[in-house]
């Protein structure tokens, strides 16, 4: 459904004097299968809205390709335009315009005829559970309200993909619960759906297949569980003190039960093992006979923040 | 034909946002009403005119003419409204013809400058203000095409500097020489030699040249038609220069 090869796109910024190039987008390859719910996971500034906004037309790409529902990005945007639909991450609704006014309006710039897109605007606020709202002005909505009537906007035009840019950004949790049935809805429908998000717990829950994105690459793709897996096994966390965090790290580091050892700047230990009920009593005799002290010890099943963590030094709850 | 019915669309629907809150056309038209109830009366003794319609045969076409200058210019104003609340990039991704984006929203500026034009000459009539009809059209066309070119200006600025910070002062210079370059409040036949030199290359003061032979009723005087054609072919470049910032980065 999207097939994109070596999408690049750098900016320039000017800090003073000087002229600085930012590469925001380094080369990135994606391949997106129809009908599933395709995540990009990243912190802020990884490029993910970058490459949305070039997979949308929005912004033109310095190089590479993309085949997105089967037309050329590079040579067809007029065609990319009418085959998707992209709702922004700040919003798209005008406060004096009621949400079916937005509707029919948004409807009629892809050449929808007035009655069909009546029809279908009517349709949409049934389907977001909109109608008790639709005719008052946007701006007397709730948050939830509005991306909800921002997202019925992206696809009133029934595209083949929609680009949702951080589609539960700054919405309660119920509001969040409620989107995610809204899009996992979208899928039941048929539609392929892109979305971006700086969520762990979203990108588990939701998507079928994530790309995880930092400082303008991809650095992992697959399935939640599939990149879940590459991390094989458990993480234990050891909490100690600073003093003590070098002396256990030495102590551990040698063990064959331990594949890899992180130390924590603010003390601890994050030890990745193979089998975590196995793991901790040889843990706890070690630091126990070298007279250390813990102050906690914790067993994690590996999460996408781990995946994170592995592939590039950082935690994503840090950054 | 997609053109047409897009510019028509997007047209519609600022319209309708506009009767929504009418209060700006009267907002807008609330200065040059005060130009005229509270300085136009110095004008017969200061301009040393007959009588009092004589003057205001020369003030009202410069009071018009600025009214399209500034309604028209500061338009950029609620297109950076509209960027930052999504609304254009909203409209980008559709397949809505790019210049109708613009067109739609120009002529919307262009219709709410005719009606107060209208209350303006309303207004005038009570001070013995009288034109013939077909002059007074035909100067009306002359405002339509200023008033879509400075909004075109305007809108095509807004898109280059996203903020009104910049947008602001951006117009306010361009505006004020504009403004006193083209004899609209005083005409320049008052004016030294090397102003009017300077005068000459300004389109805006051909245009109040223009209007005010329409409202003197000289149909036949040359200023009618080079004012006429000035102000067409800069609307036509205004807005083939400002759609093309709608269509920038956006094929």
């Amino acid at each position: 459904m999207i097939e994109t090869r070596g999408l690049r796109k750098s900016f320039r910024s000017r800090a003073g004097r000087e002229t600085k190039t930012v590469d925001a987008v380094r080369g990135v390859d994606l391949q997106v299968a129809e009908g599933e719910i395709f995540g990009f996971l990243g912190p802020n500034g990884a490029g993910k809205t970058t490459t949305l906004r070039m997979l949308a037309t929005l912004i033109e790409p310095d190089g590479g390709e993309a085949t997105i529902a089967g037309a050329d990005l590079r040579k067809d945007p007029a065609e990319v335009r009418r085959r998707i639909g992209y709702v922004a991450q700040g919003g798209s609704t005008w406060d004096e315009s009621t949400a079916r006014e937005e509707l029919v309006l948004h409807a009629r710039m892809y050449g929808i005829s007035k009655a069909e897109a009546h029809r279908r605007a009517t349709r949409a606020l049934d389907a977001f559970q909109l109608t008790e709202y639709a005719d008052r002005k946007c701006k007397t909505y709730s948050g939830g309200q509005r991306r909800r009537v921002e997202i019925a906007l992206g696809i009133i035009h029934e595209p083949k993909i929609v680009f949702l840019d951080e589609p539960t950004t700054g919405l309660d949790p119920q509001s969040r619960a409620h989107m995610w049935d809204e899009i996992r809805r979208l899928r039941a429908e048929g539609m392929t759906v892109f979305i971006t998000t700086h969520y762990l717990d979203e990108a588990d829950a939701l998507c079928d297949r994530i790309a995880i994105m930092d400082h303008g690459e991809v650095v992992a793709e697959g399935t939640p569980a599939e990149l879940k897996r590459e991390i094989s096994g458990d993480v234990v966390l050891v909490g100690l003190d600073v003093a003590g965090t070098p002396q256990a790290a030495q102590l551990l580091d040698g063990e064959e039960f331990v594949k890899k050892l992180e130390t924590a700047d603010e003390g601890g230990l994050r030890l990745y093992v193979d089998e975590g009920a196995t793991a901790i009593p040889q843990i706890l005799r070690r630091l126990d006979s070298a007279g250390l002290t813990l102050s906690s010890i914790e067993l994690h099943r590996p999460s996408l923040d781990d995946v994170f963590l592995t592939k590039t030094g950082r935690s994503l709850r840090e950054s | 034909m997609k053109l047409a019915r897009d510019t028509w669309l997007i047209f519609q629907r600022q319209i309708q946002l506009l009767l929504r809150n009418p209060v700006w056309v009267f907002v807008g038209v609330f200065q040059p009403v005060m130009y005229l109830l509270l300085f136009a009366p110095l004008l017969k003794p200061a301009l040393n005119a007959p009588t009092q319609a004589a003057a205001y045969k020369i003030f009202v076409p410069g009071l018009l003419v600025l009214l399209a200058i500034f309604g028209g210019l500061f338009q950029g104003f609620g297109l950076i409204a509209e960027l930052r609340a999504g609304v254009i990039e909203r409209s980008r991704v559709t397949p809505v013809s790019r210049l109708a984006l613009l067109l739609g929203r120009s002529l919307r500026d262009v219709v709410s400058l005719l009606v107060q034009a209208v209350i303006i000459t309303l207004l005038a009539l009570l001070f013995d203000l009288r034109v013939f009809i077909g002059d007074l059209l035909l100067a009306y066309l002359m405002l339509a095409l200023i008033a879509l070119m400075t909004s075109a200006v305007s809108y095509g600025v807004a898109l280059k500097v996203k903020s009104e910070d910049a947008l602001a002062p951006l117009m306010n210079t361009v505006a004020q020489p504009v403004l006193l370059l083209s004899g609209i409040l005083l005409p320049l036949t008052f004016a030294p030699g090397w102003l009017q030199g300077i005068a000459d290359w300004n389109p805006f003061s051909w245009a109040v040249d223009g209007t005010r032979a329409l409202f003197a009723g000289d149909l036949g005087d040359d200023k009618v038609w080079q004012g006429l054609t000035i102000t067409a072919v800069l609307a036509v470049a205004g807005v083939f220069w400002a759609a093309r910032q709608f269509a920038r980065s956006v094929r």
